[in-house]
């Protein structure tokens, strides 16, 4: 039961790393309000199944598109802004909702709010159902980024990231891009979110505090942003960090803030970025192995 | 027949005037070329064109439409290449990448490989380097790049801003032909240039441009012989 409920936990991270990827990996966007689009999410649902008694499965698509119209309405307001000015502007859209949150009666103001557990076909939802949830959500996730990264869609992020003005020199309407962006992440962070509300059966405003929007940027950051593995992998390494290092108790901020560190300074495109140290011993391996093979074939042929 | 026409345009970074009623004209078909010293204004200039750069007054008609406050992206679907300065190739992307990229406004995938088939007829060092990162190519061949994604958009109108920069002087002369090829076979180009002498030798006409002021314009070959041209950009 333990596993499975961090199981569940490290899956919500990789989701939320996998969207704020989108934005800051793929568009080149710095964004660092996530947790609010993952509260707007949460608190959507909740809304939904909790006050209203609608069915958690229609709240989940329901959450989706709240949130990524918030975010497109959001993001048409401040992603004209670039590099530190947008860090700041959605820092700052990261306060004003957890305060909205803290503040309204309808989100149970500073209570709380508690959420009823989902039923799956007359069944009480369970760990195991959402672990399997959550994986889907996930495998769905790539699938989709994959499918993007091929398209024009993709190639376009990828030029504004590397060269704004020449990508719009070349007929490309960065800020619409941008704001696409914006959405799909903000979006997929809000599903994540009704996910997350409905797992824990009780939101607080807190939960979405800018620390969280620091923790998922961390987890992309330390994979290897702008890859998928990266963020997956940044995500369950960083979600199960805590656990693992619950044997130095009061101390196991210290050891993870320092990781945080070191990574940065010695490994700044992430552990499984471009040319990372891992990634150039891998592709070693793997040319090992081709050669030993080819070596063998030839040897037979000889 | 006028291509682009710049009337009285004026262009500030805050409270620094930086363009001073300028006013530039390019006919169809001809080789147009800016030159001046550093810092004259040139680059803000093609930028303004281009529409990278928002202009405070004046007005910039091309081919008879109004594009003074028309988005870049628009004006790129209008038929407006731009090759900036420092060439700003798309570094993480491959060469082909990067000349996808210059067709985005084309759906039409026939037209559109046609066109990048076209630009490596023109360089056949890119067809040969097509799958690697742009940024591990050397300065002259990112040029090259830079020419070429400019070129599977057809543009009708060229700007080009200081091919020359950071270039090994045969690569210069290789870029200047090239340009003068693209001239030939029908593009409208304007060039802006510190490299006065080389660009001199191409052009039709050409304006000297010095501290946001339009100070001579005249045929390239006149300016050739001009005095002042002579003593501060021919080094004669």
């Amino acid at each position: 039961m333990y596993f499975t409920v961090v199981a569940v936990n490290v899956g919500i991270f990789v989701l939320l790393a996998l969207s704020l990827n989108i934005i800051i990996g793929y568009a080149g966007q710095s964004a660092m309000g996530h947790a609010a689009f993952f509260g707007i999410g949460a608190y959507t649902s909740a809304l939904m199944t909790s006050t209203m008694g609608i069915s958690f499965w229609i709240s989940l698509p329901v959450a989706l598109i709240v949130t990524g119209i918030i975010g497109a309405v959001l993001g048409l307001i401040s992603i004209r802004l670039k590099d530190d000015f947008l860090a700041i502007t959605t820092i700052g859209i990261n306060f004003v909702v957890v305060a909205i949150f803290q503040y309204s009666e309808i989100f149970g103001a500073s209570l709380g709010m508690t959420v009823s557990k989902p039923l799956f076909f007359g069944v009480k939802m369970t760990a195991p159902m959402y672990l399997t949830l959550i994986f889907i959500l996930i495998v769905l996730t790539c699938l989709f980024i994959n499918k993007m990264n091929k398209s024009w869609f993709g190639l376009a992020l990828a030029s504004i990231r590397n060269d704004e003005m020449a990508a719009s020199s070349l007929g490309i309407d960065v800020n619409k891009y941008k704001v696409l962006a914006f959405t799909l992440g903000t979006a997929i962070a809000g599903l994540t979110g009704a996910v997350y509300a409905h797992f824990m059966t009780f939101i607080y405003s807190s939960d979405f505090a800018f620390i969280v929007s620091i923790s998922i940027i961390s987890m992309v950051v330390v994979g290897g942003i702008g890859t998928i593995k990266g963020a997956i992998f940044g995500a369950v390494l960083l979600g199960v960090a805590p656990e693992l290092f619950r044997f130095l108790a009061d101390y196991r901020m210290i050891v993870y803030g320092g990781l945080l560190v070191l990574m940065m300074r010695f490994q700044p495109q992430g552990l499984l970025g471009d040319n990372s140290f891992i990634m150039r011993n891998i592709s070693k391996i793997f040319a090992n192995i081709k050669k030993q093979k080819g070596g063998g074939q030839n040897a037979g042929n000889a | 027949m006028s291509m682009l026409s710049l009337v009285d345009v004026e262009i500030s970074y805050g409270q620094m005037e930086v363009i001073k009623k300028v006013s530039i004209e390019v006919n169809k078909g001809e080789l147009v070329s800016v030159i001046g010293p550093n810092g004259a204004g040139k680059s803000t200039l093609i930028k303004a064109i281009m529409g990278l750069k928002d202009i405070k007054s004046g007005k910039i008609m091309y081919d008879g439409i109004d594009i003074t406050v028309m988005p870049a992206w628009e004006r790129a679907g209008l038929g407006i290449g731009y090759v900036p300065e420092g060439r700003r190739v798309f570094g993480n992307l491959t060469v082909e990448e990067n000349l996808k990229m210059g067709c985005y406004k084309v759906k039409d995938n026939n037209k559109n490989k046609n066109n990048i088939n076209k630009v490596y007829e023109l360089f056949p060092r890119l067809f040969e380097r097509k799958n690697q990162l742009a940024k591990t190519m050397s300065g002259g061949e990112q040029q090259m790049l830079a020419i070429g994604r400019a070129l599977v958009l057809e543009p009708k109108l060229l700007l080009i801003d200081e091919v020359s920069m950071g270039l090994m002087p045969i690569m210069v002369n290789t870029c200047f032909k090239i340009i003068k090829d693209l001239n030939d076979s029908g593009i409208t180009v304007l060039v802006v240039e510190q490299n006065a002498n080389k660009v001199l030798k191409i052009a039709n006409r050409g304006y000297v441009i010095e501290t946001g002021h339009i100070v001579i314009e005249d045929t390239a070959e006149n300016l050739r012989s001009n005095d002042v041209v002579k003593k501060a950009y021919l080094g004669s």
